[in-house]
């Protein structure tokens, strides 16, 4: 069966303003299967995931989008629904789809994309399935005496262990570096097939415990819209608020900043999570930004 | 039989309809915020809202299946759904009509991706006449669906049955009271597949081909009107100038 979630995105660093005054990264690395070390010291271990399909559909929809009003890619966005015919021929199968009789079908709600060759459902909703190289916001749901149980909204909490973690930690001592209920930024190291996932906080940039701020949720399918075309939207967002924000794959948003400020930035997160599959969003956004900036005035 | 006449002279049935003719059916994908999928049916005069939750954890933790995950049903019928108040609760019935349904829909929803995860369907009847597992699993298919749950084809469920001697589709009310059989039928319109199927009465063999048919030839009808329903609430606008999506937050 040819199934695959609809995830196969470049690992970049999304998160920009990582307290260090929107010093944004944009996409840096774009070659397909070009290892991307920026200080990790690891093999990239994108050869080995379990589980993909066409690499980085999302990442290249993102670049080239063309900025606003885009009725060409408008017309080839075509909705599919579950057990929608979408090709024949088992090669073909991208994320969101599943074979059957080497014909391939719609497995999810969402829109049919075609990448590479590959025909895929880009899905509108759904969980978020952990994904190895995600970066994602994670609350801390439990403490042991050598790991930390990490919720990252995915169906399954994954455990963030002490080698994993940049402090030196002495055995029973987690407490005193992560509490329950703390925000994390850290990055899924390794998912295995039944889909358990271990969590770091080493490798990668910018991973650490989120004090203060809120977090708010979007549907996990709808992040690159809030990134927007090589950040365009959260930046923008960011310069207009003032915020500090960062964005997990997981669809966990964290915002701080002036608390005024927090809620405009959250209502238009919200804003895009609503209207993520219309045309000219970053015009609508950058409206209501600016209509709250001058009623604030 | 018992001096109802559930099929009048000019061959039409008790309401008015033709043997193949199904009630009047509304269905409203993504109705409620809090859960991940939702859909609301109203099928005659049956009511059925039903709800996904998940993939999330299995609990308990024996219940998990390293292969594939779980799909998990709950059918209820609301105090105030018929006609005489019913005792709050699961009784007999509803506990099997949810373990069917659940049995049904995890052939259709590809569980082997979310290992160890289950799904969980909430099917309340607010409002009943006759057919309301039927209307459940319709709804609850929409709601999976909106939940983004990876499955191989939506389902539809329709019932045939025999009254006055006569097989038709859809057995309302005074149908399914006063006549000889009722069939429910669940399939995947796609294949064709058969998901659920029961039958409560008497049929014949040739009876029951031919139910089986008219209510195969339904579910598929239904199947466009849950397409349908899909569609609309998701269909991209041609521009931005249209209204919210739908107001999917909370």
């Amino acid at each position: 069966m040819g199934y695959d979630r609809g995830r196969g995105r470049k690992r970049q660093d999304w998160f920009g303003g990582d307290g260090r005054s929107g010093n944004f990264s944009g996409p840096k690395d774009r070659e397909e299967g070009g290892d991307r070390r920026e200080g990790q010291g690891q093999r990239d271990r994108r050869d080995r995931r379990y589980d993909r399909g066409p690499r980085d559909h999302r990442g290249d929809d993102r670049g080239r989008q063309p900025d606003r009003g885009r009725p060409a890619v408008e017309q080839t966005r075509e909705l599919v629904l579950p057990g929608d015919l979408l090709a024949h021929g088992k090669s073909v199968a991208g994320p969101g789809t599943y074979t059957e009789n080497s014909v391939v079908y719609a497995a999810q709600l969402g829109v049919r994309t075609f990448q590479e060759g590959k025909v895929s459902v880009l899905p509108l909703g759904g969980k978020y399935m952990p994904i190895e190289g995600d970066e994602v916001v994670g609350k801390i749901q439990d403490v042991n005496p050598n790991y930390w149980l990490v919720d990252i909204n995915a169906p399954y909490p994954a455990p963030l262990h002490v080698d994993e973690c940049p402090w030196e930690v002495p055995l029973g001592q987690t407490a005193r570096y992560l509490a329950q209920g703390d925000i994390v930024i850290v990055k899924v190291q390794r998912v295995d097939v039944v889909k358990r996932s271990k969590l770091t906080m080493k490798e990668g940039r910018g991973l650490r415990k989120l004090a203060g701020g809120m977090v708010m949720e979007v549907s996990p399918s709808k992040v690159p819209r809030v990134i927007g075309k090589g950040g365009s939207m959260i930046s923008m967002i960011k310069d207009r608020t003032g915020c500090t924000m960062l964005v997990g794959q997981n669809g966990r948003v964290w915002i701080d900043g002036d608390p005024a400020m927090m809620v405009v930035a959250a209502e238009a997160i919200s804003m895009i999570d609503r209207n993520a599959q219309q045309s000219g969003l970053t015009d609508m956004v950058e409206a209501f930004l600016e209509g709250r900036a001058r009623r604030d005035r | 039989m018992e001096g109802i006449k559930l099929i009048r002279d000019d061959g039409l049935r008790i309401d008015g309809r033709k043997p193949d003719e199904l009630r009047p059916l509304k269905i409203e994908a993504n109705v409620l915020h809090r859960a991940d999928g939702s859909a609301y049916v109203e099928w005659g005069q049956n009511k059925v809202l039903a709800a996904v939750y998940g993939p999330r954890e299995t609990h308990p933790r024996y219940a998990q299946r390293m292969d594939r995950g779980n799909v998990q049903c709950r059918y209820n019928m609301a105090p105030f759904s018929v006609v005489d108040r019913r005792r709050p609760g699961p009784d007999r019935r509803s506990i099997e009509i949810s373990k069917v349904t659940a049995e049904a829909f995890e052939r259709a929803v590809l569980t082997e991706k979310f290992p160890r995860a289950t799904v969980d369907i909430y099917i309340e009847v607010l409002e009943a006449n006759a057919g309301t597992r039927c209307a459940g699993i319709t709804a609850a298919s929409v709601a999976l669906a909106d939940a983004g749950v990876p499955m191989r084809d939506l389902v539809a469920a329709c019932a045939a049955g025999k009254v006055d001697g006569q097989v038709v589709v859809d057995i309302g009310k005074d149908e399914d009271n006063f006549g000889q059989a009722d069939l429910p039928m669940a399939i995947m319109p796609r294949t064709g597949e058969i998901l659920l199927l029961q039958m409560d009465g008497h049929l014949t063999a040739e009876e029951l081909e031919k139910a089986m048919d008219m209510a195969m030839d339904a579910c598929k009808r239904i199947g466009t009107v849950q397409r349908e329903a899909l569609t609309k609430r998701y269909s991209v606008k041609s521009n931005g100038t249209g209204p919210d999506g739908g107001g999917n937050d909370g």
